[in-house]
């Protein structure tokens, strides 16, 4: 089992540790809806070393990173980042991932944790005739991210003089940042639908980093557990991947046209995805509200008013924030519009539920005109 | 409500609390624990005769489903609806939130429980 470099910090501050993916990550601390209300009102700290780091190097870096992923990466400059799916030849998905630019010869990839080894072949292996290195530097790097509305003031108390965060605009990232007396990577970006941070440090580092946050946000941040990134992230609708999207989920099936691009150039899964946009695609991941009582899990099927299997349940739970129990699920794209009655199959019975419109919860983003 | 001392435990972390050939039925602390932010109890209709280890009702945490299963054979002649509308009962005071009542069927069944120090350490090792 691998352990994050926070693996001691977590169980002295009475993590409940499970096994994620081959990790040991803690699930929550005091609990998943006292930890889910902290980020939504003031701030929450996450490990998320687990997460991947691959970078590309050499003169075709970004030319290439653009080859690899659905997003247009034209406009982007150094100290950006941007959001994009990784998708195989015939649209299914590879993996989502952040992309950091340092400039036209160096990217990072930030990828899910599960995916690091998949990622890093596919990557190597299309790498073809484009002047460029590829390397797993996920061991070298911890991640902590800091979210919620307090995140910034939190974080500037650490930062004092040495950095303004206010400057960081959304989805942008510094590099050489000190934090806490030492050099990190730190981008406006996250995983819960709140403004927040996350922060690339050496391993060594972390648990200072983690501990002087803490103290330095007292009552208002709480240490929060994969339990509580799961329910913020399903309430805004962020995809997870393996639930929302798959080798057998296409980016366009999981409602996420905004990031797959068709500009004039050329992309792994360019011409699937082309033709699945023009044709429409047959199935698409739904928000659904439960009517009757019960509680909608991973994979269980949906129904139409008649009886008829029309998909299943990518992700259901309840949402602290809003006090009822939402889903999402992978249907048949008839059914896709909001206020259509369906049924959830719960243990042994048809459960009513209505479609409803994404996301549940409104994501609170800063972006640039509203950084004080 | 519930005397910790004189409850019998099964192997799934329910409590029988008997009072003659009746029975209420919950899930105990550590099973609470276990599962987190309880948020629904699926109570089964009142009375279905279920046997012993077969699934009666579920309680779901934010996490996950668990099945709570018949921890004695028998009927189940009431359900505390109070769980309905506050589940979250069953973290706070996991002895008294009380899940369904149980005509027992075969008292002989009550042997194969747990008493409290018994099962102390069946958790101890389940840790």
């Amino acid at each position: 089992m691998k352990k994050t470099p926070l693996y001691k910090t977590h169980v002295e501050l009475g993590a409940k540790m499970i096994d994620f993916g081959g990790w040991m990550m803690p699930v929550q601390y005091t609990g998943i809806i006292e930890e889910h209300n902290a980020v939504r009102n003031t701030a929450g700290i996450f490990d998320v070393s687990h997460m991947g780091e691959i970078f590309i190097e050499g003169p075709e870096a970004l030319a290439f990173a653009d080859y690899l992923v659905t997003n247009d990466l034209s406009g982007m400059t150094r100290g950006k980042v941007i959001y994009s799916p990784m998708c195989y030849e015939n649209g299914g998905c590879v993996d989502d991932v952040l992309i950091y630019c340092f400039g036209l010869n160096k990217v990072l990839l930030a990828v899910n944790a599960s995916n690091i080894e998949k990622d890093y072949a596919w990557i190597s292996e299309n790498r073809g005739s484009f002047d460029v290195s590829v390397m797993n530097l996920s061991d070298d790097y911890a991640q902590i991210a800091i979210q919620g509305p307090a995140s910034q003031d939190i974080l500037q108390g650490i930062a004092g003089k040495w950095a303004s965060l206010s400057d960081l605009g959304f989805f942008a990232f510094a590099d050489g940042v000190l934090l806490g007396g030492r050099e990190v990577l730190i981008s406006r970006t996250g995983y819960t639908g709140e403004d927040g941070f996350e922060v690339y440090l050496r391993p060594e580092f972390a648990e200072q980093l983690f501990l002087g946050i803490l103290a330095e946000g007292k009552e208002r941040i709480k240490p929060c557990g994969l339990g509580a990134r799961d329910t913020l992230r399903f309430e805004s609708c962020l995809p997870l991947y393996g639930n929302e999207l798959s080798t057998e989920i296409s980016p366009l099936q999981a409602g996420l046209d905004y990031f797959v691009r068709f500009p004039d150039r050329e992309y792994i899964g360019r011409e699937a995805l082309q033709r699945e946009s023009k044709e429409g695609t047959r199935r698409r991941i739904t928000g659904f509200e439960m009517i009757d009582r019960g509680i909608a899990r991973h994979g269980y099927d949906v129904f139409d008013s008649g009886g008829k299997q029309i998909g299943f349940v990518t992700s259901g739970s309840f949402c602290p924030t809003l006090s009822k129990n939402m889903g999402l699920a992978l249907i048949e794209s008839e059914y896709s519009s909001k206020g259509i009655d369906i049924g959830i199959g719960i243990r042994d019975r048809i459960t009513k539920a209505v479609t409803v419109g994404k996301p549940f919860y409104k994501k609170k983003y800063k972006k640039r005109e509203e950084i004080k | 409500m519930m005397n910790e001392a004189e409850l019998k435990y099964s192997k799934d972390h329910e409590w029988v609390g008997v009072d003659g050939d009746a029975a209420y039925v919950g899930i105990t602390n550590y099973a609470q624990i276990q599962l987190g932010d309880i948020v629904y109890v699926e109570l089964p209709e009142v009375g279905i005769e279920i046997d012993k280890d077969e699934v009666v009702c579920a309680v779901e945490s934010v996490k996950t489903a668990a099945d709570i299963l018949m921890p004695v054979s028998g009927v189940v002649t009431d359900v505390n609806k109070e769980l309905e509308d506050t589940p979250e009962m069953i973290n706070t005071s996991p002895y008294e939130a009380w899940i369904i009542q149980v005509k027992i069927r075969d008292m002989a069944e009550l042997d194969g429980l747990m008493n409290e120090s018994e099962y102390a350490d069946f958790c101890e090792k389940e840790d």
